[in-house]
């Protein structure tokens, strides 16, 4: 028992982290047991989030969304309606097990339900993108780059997605005289009639939060971290609309059921969760105007 | 409360709890392991078993069975809605397997659309779990797979066609554990008071509902799985008695 202080400490700390490579899910049980994380979060709570411009992170997940705008013609059968197509990216920088030659797996299904779960929810009224009927309509290409994986993805990039289109701000364009659209100059010089008056912002109506939560035995746990999302396999993603309508609820196998308690569980934490981001949302919305 | 005395049109004159006819039958490949093939209505899905093989993929965890599912559709090339497939049918799959049995194998699972006429997700689950049956992979439980779809006014339809699914304003594909209704009446082992076939393994929504048309999803999710349990059940002994006449 009599150990010296200084190779003692070292050798306890070695096997903590031993431990923890060898038997993660014995790790993290006797942290549930404790109803606390590694990283000393409570079980429900989330890790911090913060936006700035289009870049979100969720503790260390970071994504950044950038959105492009072109003139397209629009469909015969929505001659009124503009276009969202939506892709997300995850370039070898998130993640050491993502190479140039071996794309992620998550990558795909990630960009397939952002683009369900935004365009389902009506976050944006596609008429608002149009410019002239029947002829041309905005196109918006939706780019979503992860620079860091670090566990809930898609809580991450939906955020970064809401970010970027809260800010986006449509140019002034012009029909010139070949009956094509052109970017006009500074009112005044121009001496043909703008389409649209101004630069203006898109009206966002019901604006979709998530929580990813992952289910453990008897334990919830809220934003899981990829090594907990590693070790853990049942994942549950829940999306909300700001009227508290569901807008997915999204849990792919996993070795534990989702009994109907755990399912209202999981709803009421990503209650919570929507009143928090909605009030990070607003700030960083009214911190991008002042500027 | 819902009121239960509605009278829905459905185009095929179904009531809104009706299934289609399900038809399934197995062993139909005879390089596969294992084959079935699935049908509800007009769709079908056809599923072939190659497995256990020798060895795991580079990021899967080889002290366990791993499964592999490629998915093909009718037409077109493959996209992003078929590697969502194939991610929500394996996870789906590994755990409903018993992966702990054969270490480092590795178990392909071919799903190949015939005809899509709504729930297909849904019918590829039943197709699989079918195949892996009739390959002999050992399983917990098998999965048991629904559609529901949520209309505006509120009401709920069971399995409905392509026309149904793109008509109602969001729809869930759900998927429960089979159960033992039939030949065990006073139920299974419960665990917090529910019995094990209510918890879902996979719940997939699209489009807006509120939380409440989402459990009431479930509720009716679950009256659906004891039928096609039952199905399941009388199909699976049927084939098996037919085999053991002819060897």
């Amino acid at each position: 028992m009599g150990l010296s202080n200084a190779s003692g400490d070292l050798s306890t700390e070695v096997e903590v982290d031993a431990f923890r490579c060898l038997f993660p899910l014995r790790f993290y049980e006797k942290h549930l047991l404790e109803s606390i994380r590694p990283d000393a979060r409570p079980l429900g709570r989330a890790r911090e989030t913060t936006i700035a411009l289009a870049l979100a992170k969720i503790g260390s997940t970071t994504m950044l969304a950038a959105i492009k705008m072109e003139v397209m013609t629009p469909s015969l059968e929505t001659p009124d309606e503009g276009c969202i197509a939506i892709d997300f990216h995850m370039p070898p920088i998130c993640s050491p097990i993502v190479r140039p030659g071996r794309p992620a797996e998550a990558a795909p299904v990630v960009a397939k339900q952002l683009s369900d779960t935004i365009l389902s929810s009506g976050m944006i009224n596609l008429k608002e993108l149009s410019l002239v009927s029947g002829k041309a309509a905005w196109m918006a290409y939706l780019d979503i780059y992860c620079l860091d994986a670090d566990g809930a993805l898609f809580d991450t990039a939906l955020l970064s997605a809401v970010a970027a289109f809260s800010h986006l701000e449509i140019p002034v364009v012009s029909l010139n005289d070949d009956g094509k659209i052109v970017l006009s100059e500074e009112q005044g010089l121009s001496d043909r009639e703008p389409v649209n008056k101004e630069k203006r912002k898109i009206n966002l109506s019901s604006i979709p939060f998530s929580l990813t939560c992952v289910l453990h035995k008897n334990y919830i746990l809220a934003d899981p971290t990829a090594e907990e999302e590693s070790i853990m396999d049942t994942i549950v993603t829940v999306v909300l609309d700001s009227s508290s309508q569901l807008v997915s609820l999204h849990k792919p196998g996993g070795t534990v059921l989702a009994y109907t308690s755990a399912i209202q569980d999981c709803i009421a934490l990503t209650r919570q969760r929507v009143k928090e981001l909605q009030k990070i949302l607003e700030e960083a919305i009214s911190g991008m105007e002042v500027d | 409360m819902r009121e239960t005395a509605m009278e829905v049109d459905r185009e095929d004159g179904r009531s809104q709890n009706q299934l289609r006819p399900l038809a399934c039958s197995r062993n139909i490949l005879h390089r596969a392991h294992g084959s079935a093939s699935w049908s509800q209505g007009d769709t079908k899905v056809l599923a072939a078993v190659y497995g256990p093989k020798a060895g795991t993929k580079k990021n899967e965890n080889p002290e366990k069975a791993c499964i592999e599912v490629i998915w093909k559709p009718k037409t077109g090339q493959i996209g992003k809605p078929e590697k969502e497939y194939e991610m929500i049918l394996k996870r789906t799959l590994e755990s409903v397997c018993i992966l702990t049995v054969n270490p480092n194998t590795t178990t392909s699972i071919i799903v190949q659309v015939v005809n899509d006429d709504g729930a297909l997700l849904p019918s590829a689950i039943n197709a699989a779990c079918m195949a892996l049956v009739d390959a002999g992979i050992p399983m917990k439980h098998l999965a048991v797979a629904i559609c529901c779809c949520v209309a505006k006014s509120g009401y709920v339809i069971l399995d409905p066609t392509k026309l149904e699914e793109q008509k109602m304003k969001a729809f869930a594909y759900l998927v429960f554990p089979n159960s033992v209704h039939s030949v065990l009446p006073e139920g299974s082992l419960r665990v917090e008071g529910e019995p094990i076939e209510n918890g879902i393994i996979t719940s997939v929504t699209h489009g807006i509902m509120s939380v409440d048309d989402y459990f009431y999803c479930l509720e009716r999710g679950r009256a659906a799985s004891v039928k096609l349990s039952d199905f399941l059940r009388r199909n699976l002994q049927q084939q098996s008695t037919d085999s053991s006449k002819a060897g």
